[in-house]
């Protein structure tokens, strides 16, 4: 790319979006070690400055590229920055990939990514250890804008990697707390087995191509490379999409490798609207829709992402009906979401899948920056039983709330109504009815216990302890500004993909046409329209009708709902304990690997046979020896002599006899 | 007629003396002169080897045990005066201190 913006390439503006992010971590970083040395904390300014400032030029970087691509329908695929590994015929060349899906992902990241580090300025501005935080939050920025960026899968798989370790430290920023940390690490073990299933995959695209003999020299595992040679890699297209489908379980909180996300949110609630709901668990979906050319060789792998999306879905959306915890339902709400998107691609809706990320990231770090605006406000209070009335003393939260509930509860003209919509669309139009019936049924759901969330939080009558009440106040402007940006895009954000049944462009998958050619829409012809329109007409109802009656419900029959329970608290345990699925993983796995660990492994295997017959014993069997011998040494020197004499006798008896 | 088996038999009886000597006479000097008995015997085959094979070898090599012979009785001379300085008694069972 030799075009010239300002004397400055193209390709030099691509790499400066990851890269000032890392400088503002690098930079942060040095500033928090050296004031660390001498136990102080780095100067607050510098580190906002630094923290906020960077992912917000980032953003800017970013949204130049976008009218770039834009009017030049050009990608940018920049020649490598050096080259990371080459062994053999292993090419991995560090190099950027940025076109219109990459790009939209791009935005996404670090538009909403620098409205949370804003935000976090307010939310953090009291912890003592500020200036970690946003050495973190900045690493995990650019980590995930590798992901994004990167031109090949090892690129892609050290964003992943990189993602996954900044989750961890954020997840257990607060390590004092044990529990905390625990659930740090529940996070960080849970992604390494999604990220074998990943390893395995690259692997095996790359052995198959190998075998082939496929001239690699411009990178081994480029994706350019490998949609190239797909045809090549039709005959393990099944077991690789299904080994990095176990990648994307992992990240992407799915089905069976859920259980890590509900726990992550014992982090900081920015780092659970950015991390684990906006961008990192995203990564899946992305992952998903950057290979569609590989998904699209293997209609079983495509039908099993789409299958557990949509289970997915609904099973998380049921236990969001039970919990209390303001964002355990959030967390459950976004593996809920995001079984959605992965019904999208899953039934070959590539674009409908990524269109729901974009607005997803929208609504829900809305509804997650809203929630840390109520905790924050409550003094660390996150039951919701324990709220209520905030409308009155919050009242830029309730209407940003408000906006992002109906966001996800699908009104129109909402961003949700129509991602969520063009899912069930095209689920339903793809021939996939069971799953259209599921997804349909969790929309409801959702609206169900969205609906529950926020009147119990905003409307009726408080429920606040009396000597709390008093202090209560709407956040700062540098959270509330955030909030108003996101509410607004939970409002509009969906325009972008109006469909023409509506009378819009369908902009957004015309956008991604040219990466995900074959994968877009079904050709939205006329004759169709008909059933758009029930379908959607259909939804909207439902899902209204639903919401309606959970928030007349919740903010007004509350006794009516509390017999309702006591009636039928079997089903209300099963969900609140989230189908013992923690318990029953606890019971099948977590106990014998800890069995096997220690009594095994650890008692047996470490301590008996390497400790005590290795090394203890070499030393023992050494000293019995020495002992055994010693006794030779009388001290007599008649003794020796004979010892001398015997020898002799016995070498001369050897070498004559 | 003198053969070569006379002077190795004669010799080796030596040896076997010497050895019984210093495996079980307790002072330090007869102990000695039993090593000189076994020194002797060595010589002896020697000195009777090389006049069976008319060569001058052994001989030498006789010489040199000699030599040998002297430097060694010096040496442990010495320490038998010593030890019995320090001790007052050459019997060397009593020197059994360097037990292991």
């Amino acid at each position: 790319m030799d075009t010239l913006v300002l004397g400055i390439s193209l390709e030099t503006l691509a790499w400066l979006i990851p890269g000032l992010p890392l400088l503002g971590a690098l930079c942060n970083g040095c500033a928090t070690l050296m004031a660390r040395r001498s136990g102080q904390v780095a100067p607050k300014p510098l580190i906002t400055f630094l923290g906020v400032g960077t992912p917000f030029l980032s953003f800017m970087v970013t949204t130049f590229l976008f009218f770039i691509i834009r009017s030049t329908h050009h990608s940018i695929d920049t020649a490598p920055l050096f080259t990371w590994m080459a062994v053999d015929d292993f090419i991995v060349p560090f190099s950027l990939y940025v076109d219109q899906l990459s790009i939209v992902m791009t935005l996404v990241v670090t538009g909403v990514g620098s409205l949370i580090h804003l935000y976090s300025v307010g939310y953090m501005a009291h912890d003592k250890a500020y200036d970690r935080y946003f050495t973190y939050l900045n690493l995990f920025l650019f980590s995930m804008l590798i992901l994004v960026l990167g031109n090949n899968l090892p690129m892609m798989f050290i964003g992943w990697e990189g993602v996954g370790l900044c989750s961890y430290l954020l997840i257990g920023f607060w390590f004092q707390d044990p529990e905390k940390a625990y659930a740090g690490k529940k996070a960080f073990v849970v992604n390494r087995i999604g990220d074998f299933g990943f390893l395995l995959a690259m692997f095996l695209l790359y052995t198959t191509l190998t075998q082939q003999g496929v001239d690699m020299r411009g990178g081994s595992l480029n994706f350019a490379t490998l949609e190239a040679q797909r045809q090549l890699l039709a005959p393990v297209a099944t077991t690789a999409c299904l080994l990095l489908f176990v990648g994307a379980c992992g990240k992407s909180a799915q089905i069976p490798l859920y259980i890590w996300l509900p726990d992550a949110m014992a982090g900081p609630t920015p780092v659970s609207a950015l991390i684990h709901a906006a961008t990192m668990v995203t990564a899946g979906v992305y992952m998903i829709a950057r290979l569609n050319f590989l998904y699209l060789l293997s209609p079983d792998a495509m039908s099993v992402v789409a299958t557990v999306g949509a289970v997915t879905a609904f099973f998380a959306a049921t236990i969001g009906l039970a919990q209390n915890d303001i964002k355990k339902i959030l967390a459950y709400s976004t593996i809920s979401q995001l079984g959605y998107m992965f019904l999208g691609v899953g039934v070959g809706a590539f674009s409908a899948g990524i269109f729901h990320l974009v607005t997803h990231a929208f609504f829900k770090a809305c509804l997650f920056l809203g929630a840390g605006s109520v905790i924050h406000g409550l003094h660390e209070e996150q039951d919701i039983w324990k709220m209520g009335g905030l409308r009155h003393k919050m009242p830029v939260t309730f209407l940003t709330f408000l906006l992002a509930v109906a966001a996800i509860v699908g009104i129109i003209p909402f961003a949700g109504f129509f991602s969520k919509d063009e899912i069930l669309f095209q689920t339903f139009m793809r021939g996939h009815r069971v799953l259209w019936a599921i997804g349909f049924a969790t929309a409801g759901i959702t609206a169900f216990y969205m609906c529950r969330l926020f009147a119990l939080t905003f409307l009726g009558k408080s429920r606040i302890d009396p000597h709390k009440e008093a202090p209560i106040h709407e956040s700062p402007l540098s959270m509330t500004l955030p909030l108003m940006i996101l509410g607004l895009l939970s409002l509009i954000g969906g325009w972008i993909g109006i469909p023409e049944v509506f009378k819009g462009h369908n902009y957004f998958h015309h956008w991604l046409q040219p990466v995900l050619g074959a994968g877009t829409l079904i050709n939205e012809s006329a004759h169709m329209h008909g059933t758009e329109l029930i379908l959607a007409v259909a939804s909207f109802l439902w899902v209204f009708h639903v919401g309606l009656i959970a928030l007349i419900l919740y903010s007004q029959k509350l006794d009516w709902i509390k017999r309702c329970v006591k009636k039928m608290d079997w089903v209300y345990n099963i969900l609140r304990d989230k189908y013992y699925v923690d318990e029953i993983y606890d019971f099948i796995l977590i106990r014998p690997i800890h069995w096997l660990s220690q009594q095994i492994l650890w008692r047996f295997g470490d301590e008996q046979i390497i400790d005590g017959l290795m090394v203890n014993g070499s030393a023992k069997t050494i000293n019995l020896a020495g002992r055994l011998l010693s006794l030779m040494q009388t001290g007599w020197t008649q003794h020796y002599a004979l010892f001398l004499a015997a020898g002799a006798l016995g070498l001369v008896a050897y070498f004559v006899l | 007629m003198i053969l070569l088996e006379h002077y190795l038999i004669v010799a080796s009886l030596l040896f076997c003396l010497g050895l019984l000597g210093v495996l079980f006479r307790r002072n330090a000097l007869i102990v000695f002169m039993s090593i000189e008995l076994m020194l002797n015997a060595g010589n002896l085959v020697f000195v009777a080897f090389s006049r069976f094979f008319g060569r001058m070898d052994g001989q030498v090599l006789a010489f040199f045990i000699i030599a040998l012979a002297a430097a060694e009785v010096s040496v442990g001379l010495a320490i038998i005066v010593v030890m019995f300085r320090k001790r007052g008694t050459i019997d060397i069972n009593e020197a059994s201190l360097m037990k292991g």
